[in-house]
């Protein structure tokens, strides 16, 4: 539905300028020159209109028109996104390859979810029944894991008038093979049928509606030992991973994607590595989900706007994601979307504020990036659905601040919106301690809502344990100002047990290696029976130094090398060896105590 | 676009690199400009910004000279373009592309947008081929794979020369007939550029070698142009002419400052110390625009060398670049001063791309433990080093002595090599556990029990 809406006055950059902007509205999505390029409308003034352009405005004229869409940027939502990566607009990478080849040119239309793929509707509402916005009609098995939930859409767009969908009898419903434009089912509108789609669109700046917010009291287990033991974060949270370069805010990520408990992870690259997209379409095949044993891939959507394609389509790419993300969680399900990286998502931001001469605020960032910030953040949540179901976003924002250092804009402004911190520290990234989340700038809000679950499903003092450890760690830190100058040996044993159980805990536990077949995930049990028996390792061991053994006896024992390798060693299956571990552990400790009774 | 080109006498406004001309209709934007000068001297430019009444122009060889009156512009009606052909191995170009060896124009076929397209990444193959520099603290600690972009960060007075061109030299990435090199200068001097001429020339790589020069005498403006050309022709022998195309670029420092330079004149908000806001960006530009695809036979490698001003590893050209590059080779001027060649501080140093070139098949089944267990105890070494400095060493404990010593030979007898030296990755991984074994077993965490049978050596026997 294009209409002519006005012509090219300049160009600068990604930044158009129309004249003789009739018809438009803000935030309306546009077709830019003779080659249709797409933009979005972002100011207007008069007659003018300014449009940031989602492709490369390279060869733009003045004088050549621009078409209004009528709507603003959506997205479409049906199945078929499962599996698929998109760019930052929604276009099927895989299919624009097959269609301008290796390297992607600007102008390709294509629409996001395959028209001609036939799905098998199974409808779960009959005539006659009362269905309301949000419920399910029906579903489709998108994936091996993934059944997709047709919902009822939001509002509904009858002859240029729109309503929200409140109670409303089904007048037909149609199973069998269709395609996402299929016509499935139809309501009985004031005594007029309407049909609906199979599919439905949603613009992706405004957040999709629930019924109501449920505070995030369960855990979304990761496997990576750090963050479920230490800094947990939850079902509905929100989370960032600031760091400098190299300091594995990608290796993270690609962690979490791969082993949290979440039923769907979408995956933003936003203005990252062409590679790192490609590991991910070429690993995640691969990998099994430990739950489901199916591979990795059919519960993953890929959002892909790395740093060479177009700058505004950047900016575009987080609202793309989260809300493909709120679509599922609708249908009930669980969803984790990992955003690397936001400061990209902010420079853009400076780009575009930058060439529209806006006063800036720091470092040439505008002054509304908080609020966008919080707006983003704002989307994560554990919600009860239209539909009546429970439902999560999470949301984990990497953060790559200038230089490694924390306090610049995007760094703080991320800090005042997400409950859980994962600092990422140079040099214990230098030191190739992975994952490099500093145990002592690090925190998360979410320990205390966390808890109930802890104790009820894996170790009734979990809390407690989890936090004797972190204060053998925090002590360590203290003491090592002491070491620094002093050395270690001129410390007292009781002391000295502290270094030496901090190391252990470094090296066996918070140390985790993303490239072992083993240690790459955790079960919450086995790091729970790690981080036990790490601990009495240390309350035993101050006993027996106590009686006087000094340290290095207790350091030579030989099950210490066990302790530090059985993340490695023991499969999360064979629990037990954890046990025999601990046998022997007490064991040596019983025969080395006997000798200072 | 239109087809073409158009010309103007005369201009509104000339401000550093930057020319306004008035009047211009049916001028796109980013299209190739050319300014004759008053003396009918032919400078090369582009359009930065267009509107119904002027254009904006950058002139990449300055605007020296130039006149409000008498200067002509002539607008091509098409963006800057490079010719592509297999003519132009052995051959030398100006920052501009124009042969400055004293030969003909290479006859080309077809001539590329310099700006290229980026890649899909579902068109990217994973890169995981290992590349074998002969260089210890490389292959063992910071692998190198085919399709990489591993940056060199030096600072000035540190060897980054030699080292670049003992890498051509030595890199074992194909077969010589697949290899060739393109070499994109910057700003660099006179006597840089004839010592890669030379090295190459040696190692026999200058018949299969593209070069693009700018030298620091040349307009600096002209730098942004240099290598986009350079990427465009490697873009076509790798992904054309299936070879395997290495791509330095060297000074990636004088690019970017020649990046602020116009965005200064164009008065542009500055993000930090007066770079432009969308710098990131263009970097990414020029880095992503290497790797390999998927049922092609060729890749880019690249290879870019940047001096951190100040040695400051977190100045704006280091920081944005490691954020888009696959890891950085970090070179220390403390290690310099010890006479140590290379002088790679392996600490900062990474490959991301490592995990996949590495290990069994590949390299050898213990290379990835042995290497994350020299970091860690390196990475220990700084610690006992500065508690040295304070206590003194015979205050230290038997441990922290071992480290001591297991520091100053991993330093003289891993890292550092002759710059001719060409150790294989074995060679490279032995010497590996003979440093680790001056190291007793139970400080060795990160390897197995296995891998200790294996491959420690009694430390009798010594390095």
């Amino acid at each position: 539905m294009s209409s002519r809406a006005g012509s090219i006055e300049a160009v600068d950059g990604p930044v158009v300028t129309v004249a003789d902007a009739q018809g438009i509205s803000i935030a309306e999505l546009v077709l830019v020159g003779d080659d249709h390029l797409l933009g979005e409308v972002i100011r207007l003034e008069g007659n003018t209109a300014t449009v940031q352009v989602y492709e490369n405005t390279g060869g733009l004229e003045p004088g050549e028109p621009v078409y209004g869409t009528g709507g603003p940027l959506s997205v479409e939502l049906g199945p078929g996104i499962i599996g698929n990566i998109f760019d930052g607009l929604q276009r099927p990478l895989e299919v624009i390859e097959t269609r301008t080849g290796a390297f992607v040119h600007r102008g390709v239309s294509i629409p996001p979810l395959d028209r001609q793929r036939q799905w098998l509707f199974h409808p779960s509402v009959r005539p006659g029944e009362e269905i309301h916005r949000g419920s399910v009609l029906g579903s489709v098995f998108e994936s091996d894991l993934i059944e997709h939930r047709l919902l009822v859409p939001v509002r509904l767009h009858m002859g240029g008038v729109s309503r929200t969908m409140l109670a409303e009898r089904v007048a037909a419903v149609t199973p069998g093979e269709h395609t996402v434009g299929d016509y499935v089912a139809s309501v009985d509108v004031d005594h007029r049928e309407t049909r609906l789609q199979m599919m439905q669109r949603w613009p992706v700046r405004h957040a999709r509606p629930y019924r109501q917010r449920l505070l995030p009291d369960v855990p979304l287990i990761t496997g990576q030992r750090v963050i479920d033991t230490f800094f947990p974060i939850a079902k509905g949270g929100t989370a960032a991973i600031p760091g400098g370069f190299g300091t594995g805010k990608t290796v993270t990520q690609h962690q979490l994607a791969k082993w949290s408990d979440a039923d769907i992870v979408v995956y933003i690259g936003c203005g990252e590595r062409g590679n790192e997209m490609t590991e991910v379409l070429i690993d995640f095949p691969m990998l099994v989900d430990p739950r489901s044993g199916k591979p990795l891939m059919q519960r993953t959507v890929l959002i892909a706007n790395t740093s060479n394609m177009p700058v505004a389509a950047r900016e575009a790419s987080m609202y793309t994601g989260v809300t493909l993300a709120e679509y599922y969680r609708d249908m009930g399900y669980d969803v984790a979307v990992m955003a690397d990286s936001t400061s990209r998502w902010a420079e853009a931001l400076r780009e575009i504020a930058g060439r529209l001469e806006e006063l800036p605020a720091e470092e040439g960032f505008p002054a509304y990036l908080p609020s966008r910030l919080a707006e983003f953040y704002e989307r994560a949540g554990r919600v009860v659905t239209l539909g009546g179901m429970n439902g999560s976003v999470t949301i984990v924002g990497a953060v790559s601040p200038p230089g490694g250092n924390f306090s610049e804009p995007v760094t703080q402004n991320t800090l005042r919106f997400v409950r859980c911190f994962w600092a990422l520290d140079k040099s214990l990234a230098a030191a190739r301690h992975f994952p490099a989340i500093n145990w002592i700038e690090s925190y998360s809000e979410y320990l205390d809502s966390v808890e109930g679950w802890w104790s009820k499903n894996v170790f009734n003092d979990w809390r407690g344990l989890r936090n004797r450890a972190m204060g053998v760690l925090q002590e360590e830190n203290h003491l090592q100002q002491i070491v620094k100058l002093v050395g270690a040996d001129a410390l007292p044993d009781e002391q000295r047990l502290v270094l030496e159980t901090a190391r252990m805990l470094r090296e066996g536990f918070l140390q985790q290696n993303a490239m072992d077949p083993i240690d790459t995930y955790t079960t919450p049990q086995k790091q729970v029976a790690m981080l036990r028996s790490m601990m009495r390792f240390y309350e035993r061991g101050r006993e027996i130094v106590a009686r006087g053994a000094p340290v290095i006896r207790l350091r030579e024992l030989s099950i210490v090398a066990h302790l530090i390798r059985m993340k490695n060693e023991v499969p999360n299956d064979r629990l037990t060896e954890i046990d025999d571990i601990g046998l022997a552990l007490d064991r040596q400790l019983n025969e080395l105590e006997s000798e200072y009774l | 676009m239109s087809a073409a080109s158009k010309e103007y006498i005369g201009v509104a406004s000339i401000r550093g690199p930057l020319l306004v001309v008035e009047g211009t209709t049916d001028i796109g934007y980013d299209e190739m400009v050319e300014i004759i000068g008053p003396d009918g001297g032919r400078r090369i430019g582009r359009v930065l910004s267009v509107s119904r009444k002027a254009a904006t122009v950058e002139v990449f060889e300055g605007t020296s000279g130039l006149t409000i009156r008498s200067t002509g512009v002539r607008f091509f009606g098409r963006p800057l373009t490079v010719p592509v052909s297999l003519e132009m191995l052995g051959r030398v170009f100006d920052g501009l592309g124009r042969p400055i060896d004293g030969g003909p124009e290479p006859l080309a076929r077809e001539r590329r947008d310099i700006n290229g397209s980026p890649i899909n990444p579902t068109a990217r193959a994973y890169p995981s081929e290992f590349i074998q520099t002969g260089i210890s603290a490389i292959d063992g600690m910071n692998t190198l794979v085919r399709g990489q972009k591993l940056p060199i960060f030096s600072g000035s007075g540190l060897p980054h020369n030699v080292l670049a061109a003992q890498i051509a030299s030595q890199a074992k990435i194909a077969r010589r007939e697949e290899f060739c090199i393109v070499f994109a200068a910057m700003g660099i001097v006179r006597d840089v550029a004839t010592y890669f001429q030379l090295r190459f020339e040696e190692s026999g790589a200058l018949e299969n070698s593209v070069l693009f020069l700018n030298l620091a005498e040349d307009p600096s403006t002209e730098r942004i142009a240099t290598p986009r050309m350079a990427l465009t022709v490697a873009e076509y022998l790798a992904f054309e002419a299936g070879k395997h195309v290495l791509v330095i670029m060297t000074d990636m420092t004088n690019y970017c400052e020649a990046l602020r330079e116009v965005s200064s004149a164009r008065e542009e908000v500055p993000a930090r110390r007066g770079f432009p806001g969308y710098m990131y960006s263009d970097l990414a530009s020029i880095y992503e625009r290497c790797g390999r695809i998927r049922g092609m036979k060729g890749s880019i490698t690249q290879m870019p060398i940047l001096t951190m001003p100040n040695d400051d590893i977190t100045h704006p050209v280091p920081d944005l670049t490691g954020y888009i590059t696959e890891g950085q080779i970090v070179l220390s001027r403390e290690l310099h001063l010890k006479n140590i060649y290379p002088p790679i501080d392996v600490l900062p140093s990474l490959s991301r791309l490592m995990k996949d070139g590495i290990g069994e098949g590949r390299t050898r089944a213990d290379h990835p433990d042995i290497a994350s267990q020299l970091y860690a105890s390196f990475a220990r070494v700084r610690e006992v080093r500065s508690l040295a400095s304070v206590i003194g060493e015979e205050e230290l404990s038997a441990v922290d002595k071992s480290y001591l010593r297991f520091g100053e030979e991993f330093e003289t007898g891993f890292v550092a090599q002759e710059a001719v030296e060409d150790r294989n990755i074995d060679t490279t991984l032995d010497i590996g556990w003979n440093v680790a074994s001056i190291l007793p077993k139970t400080e060795l965490f990160r390897v197995t029990e296995q891998e200790i049978r294996q491959h420690y050596r009694v430390p009798e026997r010594g390095v």
